[in-house]
């Protein structure tokens, strides 16, 4: 008899919900969470004998799967360095069961039509949740506001200029009016633009030595800091992208200790890498904001731990190797993440399991607003977007093992900690034991 | 020596050495056929992406006098954005059979990318804000033997007095001077100091430098006066407030100039500013007993891009002096 594969069972696993954590088997059927038990394996048929799938979880968690809100998915517009289907298979082998896609395409993703591509695309791959970010400002050119109501009623919850922060205060503040009679959420790139011109590197000791232009920590500082008063008058929640400074971790903790409804973000590579790493003047390494100090990682790291900062989010952004085959000037920022944040964040943050968790699936769900069907407790009823990894095993990344169009990782002579192992999307097995199904 | 990117990859050995056979190379020069055979099998390319004349034709004319073909490539960097890459341009020449690129980019690490494309050669002939390490070895090789000192510059006080935080020159020759024992003062205004400087009453780590942002107070006291050039551009991102600004507190006027030591020299990279940094009448730079090195600095570039050049090869000392 042919095995039932409309379910999956998911045996000797560690269960990690917010409650705690428990050795359970996890039963799904259905596209849901069925049964969440020790011992189910013994209790329900055999693959064999037309029971349902098994997956093996041995020493494993069980989680919801992952949500990064920080996916530079290149389609429309860039398909030379990423599509919407390379990077949902990159995102399903790093555990990923929902991709916030950031608006920087080309046509940028200002408007219904764009974001309604995006969407599709990412139903058609089939492998993640893809959710189009919106623009503030019409082709992300700070002047004028995109369609808030337009956007909002197509679902999108995240609005950003990422890649650009929006300069102009009053524009900022209009769009911030939006957001809370909307109940969106703004998401800035900090910047300003006028201390970063021609900048390839964290301005310090460093780039001093290498002649290097510098993108001062000020910047990021400043902008944070304009506005999280502009949250405060208007009381709209925003969401702070990729903090990368050790003095925005302190004032993003204080409007928190405010009681100001702000969220922030840390990437993989800003907990992990220094500004040291451009002395090899490879491109690889240009990303912005810039890798900064081993004083900053370390605050970064200290601020997901306590929770200051929300969420882990990869910047994955991915670049064909002509593009970054330039000079540090030429070449575009942006490294690869999905494939390598959760073995990245195992090795460096210091983090918890739980922590973990909490930073790569439950509060980037809420923070994109995907929480109705992610980053929920693996419990009865739950929708089965699930993850199973290991917090265990030194590995290192081969070329050959990266599914995105590009190769841009600065991850391969590195060890990196901890591996997914499966990955359940609604319901479905799309990652087995480490591989696309 | 496989490459020369940059003065801190070479200790001191390394530069004495190169400095050394500079001597053997301008002793060439002086010969009245001034050429030897060293590199007849080579093939010298100069892949010029931001305009410099001299300093490519200082190359071009190095690698003549040692016998080697030059190839010359000049290409704006806007140029070459529209089309062809640059990855693509290097391997397009390195296909041609070139055994080394002499390399100037705006952007620092470009001629370290090259040595990652092909199996060529590369020489930094200036990179951006970076390295430019033929200038630090012609400085090292005109001061020193302007001075009679061998490859023994301890002792010598220099305060290098301008854009440091955007000269290549700067880093390469703060190297060089400090490798041969000279003390090196940068005089700036904070905003031309690198960034590692600003903020700080120490001097950041891996400068072996003291800083000072009066020309006044350091003049009477140094043996060295180098001035770098000064772009007007520096006024568009408010670096200085404008070239009389600049000039009235840092550049050589006729009353810093009678405060200079006999005895003390002058040098400049060039191109040289008139009117800016150099705001006085070079020729009357004897009657105070302050010597001009500027020309002897172009001079010797020759000699010392000859001995980079033939270095590269490590080829024997026979291949000099046989002609």
């Amino acid at each position: 008899m042919a095995s039932d594969h409309s379910s999956v069972l998911i045996t000797g696993g560690t269960v990690m919900n917010r409650s705690g954590e428990a050795r359970a088997d996890v039963l799904v059927s259905g596209g849901v969470v069925e049964r969440v038990e020790p011992n189910l394996d013994a209790n329900v048929p055999a693959e064999a004998a037309g029971g349902p799938r098994r997956l093996v979880a041995d020493g494993c968690i069980v989680s919801s799967s992952f949500v990064d809100l920080h996916t530079h998915m290149r389609e429309p517009g860039r398909e030379e360095s990423e599509t919407i289907a390379t990077a949902s298979r990159a995102a399903a082998l790093g555990g990923y069961g929902a991709c916030v896609a950031m608006p920087n395409t080309d046509p940028a993703q200002d408007n219904v039509a764009v974001v309604e591509f995006v969407r599709l695309q990412g139903e058609r791959a089939g492998l993640v949740t893809v959710a189009p970010s919106g623009c503030i400002t019409v082709g992300r050119n700070g002047t004028q506001l995109a369609p808030f109501h337009s956007m909002a009623a197509a679902g999108v919850r995240l609005f950003t200029d990422d890649g650009n922060g929006v300069q102009d205060p009053l524009i900022m503040r209009r769009a911030l009016e939006y957001a809370r009679e909307l109940g969106i959420t703004l998401a800035q790139h900090c910047e300003v633009a006028r201390l970063t011109d021609g900048a390839v590197m964290h301005e310090g000791c460093c780039s001093s030595r290498l002649g290097l232009p510098g993108w001062p920590a000020i910047a990021e500082v400043l902008m944070l800091q304009r506005d999280i008063e502009l949250v405060r008058e208007t009381g709209a929640s925003m969401h702070f992208l990729h903090l990368s400074t050790a003095r925005s971790v302190e004032i993003v903790r204080q409007a928190k200790n405010d009681g100001l409804p702000v969220t922030a973000e840390v990437t993989p590579h800003h907990i992990s890498l220094t500004d040291e790493k451009l002395a090899s003047f490879s491109t690889l390494f240009k990303v912005n904001p810039p890798l900064r100090t081993m004083e900053d990682v370390e605050s970064l790291r200290a601020g997901l731990a306590d929770g200051t900062i929300d969420a882990v989010a990869t910047d994955h952004a991915p670049h064909a190797a002509h593009l970054k085959d330039q000079d540090l000037a030429a070449a575009p920022p942006g490294m690869l993440g999905l494939q390598t944040a959760l073995g990245v964040v195992v090795a460096h943050s210091g983090c918890s399991t739980k922590r973990i968790v909490e930073a790569m699936s439950w509060a980037p769900a809420a923070i994109a607003g995907l929480d109705a069907t992610h980053g929920r407790d693996v419990v009865a009823g739950s929708p089965a977007n699930l993850v199973v990894f290991s917090t265990e095993g030194v590995w290192r990344q081969t070329p050959e093992s990266i599914v995105s169009k590009s190769t841009n990782s600065p991850y391969f002579d590195v060890d990196l900690v901890g591996s997914v192992r499966h990955v359940v999307h609604r319901g479905e097995v799309v990652v087995a034991g480490g591989a696309l199904r | 020596m496989r490459h020369l990117i940059s003065l801190d990859d070479l200790d001191a050995a390394d530069i004495a050495g190169l400095l050394s056979t500079a001597d053997h190379m301008a002793e060439v020069l002086g010969r009245p056929q001034p050429k030897v055979p060293a590199l007849r099998t080579k093939t010298v390319c100069s892949l010029f992406f931001e305009d410099s004349t001299r300093t490519r034709l200082s190359f071009e004319t190095a690698a003549k006098r040692l016998s080697a073909e030059t190839l010359t490539f000049t290409a704006s960097s806007s140029s070459v954005n529209k089309g062809e890459s640059l990855r693509d341009t290097v391997e397009t020449l390195a296909a041609m059979g070139v055994d080394v690129f002499v390399v100037r980019h705006k952007t620092a690490g470009l001629p370290l990318s090259i040595t990652r494309w092909c199996d060529a050669r590369v020489v930094n002939a200036g990179d951006g804000a970076h390295q430019h390490p033929t200038q630090g070895l012609l400085d090292a090789f005109t001061l020193s033997r302007a001075l009679r000192r061998g490859n023994d510059l301890s002792g010598v006080r220099v305060a290098m007095v301008g854009d440091i935080r955007h000269s290549r020159v700067a880093r390469s020759t703060v190297r060089a001077l400090h490798v041969l024992g000279a003390s090196v003062t940068l005089v700036a205004p904070a905003s031309l100091l690198p960034a590692a400087f600003v903020g700080s009453d120490t001097v950041p780590e891996g400068w072996p430098v003291s800083v000072s942002h009066s020309l006044d107070d350091v003049i009477g006291d140094i043996d060295v006066l180098y001035l770098l050039r000064m772009q007007r551009e520096r006024m568009d991102n408010a670096f200085i407030s404008s070239p009389g600004e600049y000039s009235a507190h840092f550049g050589l006027t006729d009353a810093r100039l009678s405060r200079l030591r006999r005895g003390s020299v002058l040098m400049h990279p060039g191109p040289m500013n008139h009117g800016i940094e150099v705001a006085v009448d070079l020729d009357t730079l004897a009657d105070h007993g302050v010597a001009n090195l500027i020309t002897r600095q172009v001079t010797n570039g020759i000699a010392v891009r000859m001995s980079v050049l033939f270095t590269l090869f490590g080829t024997g000392s026979e291949a000099i002096d046989g002609q």
